[in-house]
C-alpha cells in the first residue's frame, strides 16, 4: 500500500516535471515546478525528514516561485516555442542512456545493517556540519546579492542586433585585413 | 511484482533526473533553463535524503538536504538576476541570440 503512495505521489512528479518543460508558456511552467515541488515535499515527509520537507515546500514551492512569477514579469511571457539546442532524437538517446546506467548502478536498493549510529538534524547540523552552515550563511548573503541584481531598476545600454552585426562585420574585415 | 518503497522512490529519482537532464539538453530559454536546474536539484536533494534513510543516517541526510536546498535557491535567484539583465541588454532570453562568440 506505501508503495502504491510513493508510486503516485512519483509520477505526478514526473508528469508535472515533464509538463513545466515543455510548456511554452513560462507561467504555467512556473506553477508546474511548485507542483513539482509539493510533490517532493509530500515524499520526503513520507520518508521521515519532516524538517527538511517543510523547508521544500516553503522555498521550493514559495520563495522560488514567487521569485520566477516577478522576474517573469518584469521580462514578459513571449511564449515562444524554440528549436532545442541538439536535435531531440539525440536529446532522448543520451537521457536514456544515463538514466539506463544510473538504474545499472543503483538498482536494486540493499539495505546495509542497522548497526551505524543515528544522530538526529540538530545534532548533525549544529555540531558535525558547523562548516556547512557557515557555507549556508555566505550563500544566503550571495542570494541577497543577488535578489538586489534582480530588483534593481538601472537600465543597461540596449545593444541592437543591427550594431551587433555591424559589430561581427567589422571585426571579420579586420581580421582578413590582418591576414 | 512486488517493489519495495524505497525501490520506488528511486524510480522516481531517476525520472525526475531523465526529464532533468533533457530539458537541459532542448531548452534554450534563460528562465526555463533555471527551471529544469531546480527539477535537477529536486531529484538529487530526494536521492540524498534516501540514501540517509537507507543508511540509518537521516539526520546526516536531511542536513545535506537543507544545504542543497539553500544552495539551489541562491542559484535560482542570480540566475534569475542574469536573464532579467540579459533580456534588459539583449532583448531577448535565447541563450543562441546572446551568444557573442563567433566560429
Amino acid at each position: 500500500m506505501e508503495s502504491y503512495l510513493y508510486l503516485i505521489l512519483g509520477l505526478a512528479a514526473i508528469v508535472c516535471a515533464y509538463r513545466a518543460m515543455i510548456s511554452t508558456r513560462l507561467l504555467s511552467s512556473i506553477l508546474y515546478l511548485a507542483c513539482v515541488s509539493a510533490m517532493v515535499s509530500v515524499i520526503l515527509y513520507l520518508l521521515g525528514a519532516q524538517q527538511v520537507a517543510v523547508i521544500e515546500l516553503s522555498v521550493g514551492a514559495g520563495l522560488v516561485t514567487v521569485l520566477m512569477v516577478y522576474a517573469l514579469s518584469v521580462v514578459g511571457d513571449d511564449a515562444r516555442d524554440l528549436l532545442s539546442v541538439i536535435p531531440k532524437p539525440l536529446a532522448i538517446l543520451i537521457v536514456v542512456l544515463s538514466a539506463f546506467f544510473v538504474a545499472i548502478m543503483v538498482f536494486p536498493l540493499v539495505e546495509p545493517p542497522l548497526d551505524v549510529t543515528s544522530f538526529s538534524l540538530t545534532v548533525v547540523l549544529w555540531q558535525q556540519r558547523v562548516l556547512d552552515v557557515w557555507i549556508q550563511i555566505a550563500l544566503i548573503f550571495s542570494g541577497v546579492l543577488g535578489v538586489l541584481g534582480l530588483l534593481s531598476e538601472r537600465e543597461a545600454t540596449p545593444i541592437s542586433h543591427t550594431e551587433r552585426f555591424a559589430d561581427q562585420i567589422v571585426g571579420t574585415s579586420q581580421e582578413e585585413v590582418h591576414s | 511484482m512486488n517493489i519495495s518503497p524505497l525501490n520506488v522512490v528511486l524510480l522516481v529519482i531517476i525520472g525526475l533526473l531523465a526529464v532533468g537532464i533533457y530539458g537541459l539538453l532542448i531548452t534554450r530559454n534563460l528562465i526555463k533553463i533555471v527551471l529544469v536546474l531546480q527539477i535537477l536539484v529536486k531529484s538529487a536533494m530526494l536521492a540524498l535524503v534516501l540514501a540517509g534513510k537507507v543508511g540509518n543516517n537521516l539526520g546526516l541526510g536531511q542536513s545535506l538536504a537543507a544545504t542543497v536546498i539553500v544552495a539551489d535557491t541562491v542559484v535560482a535567484v542570480v540566475g534569475l538576476a542574469l536573464a532579467v539583465q540579459v533580456r534588459r541588454r539583449f532583448g531577448t532570453l535565447d541563450v543562441a541570440d546572446i551568444s557573442t562568440l563567433r566560429g
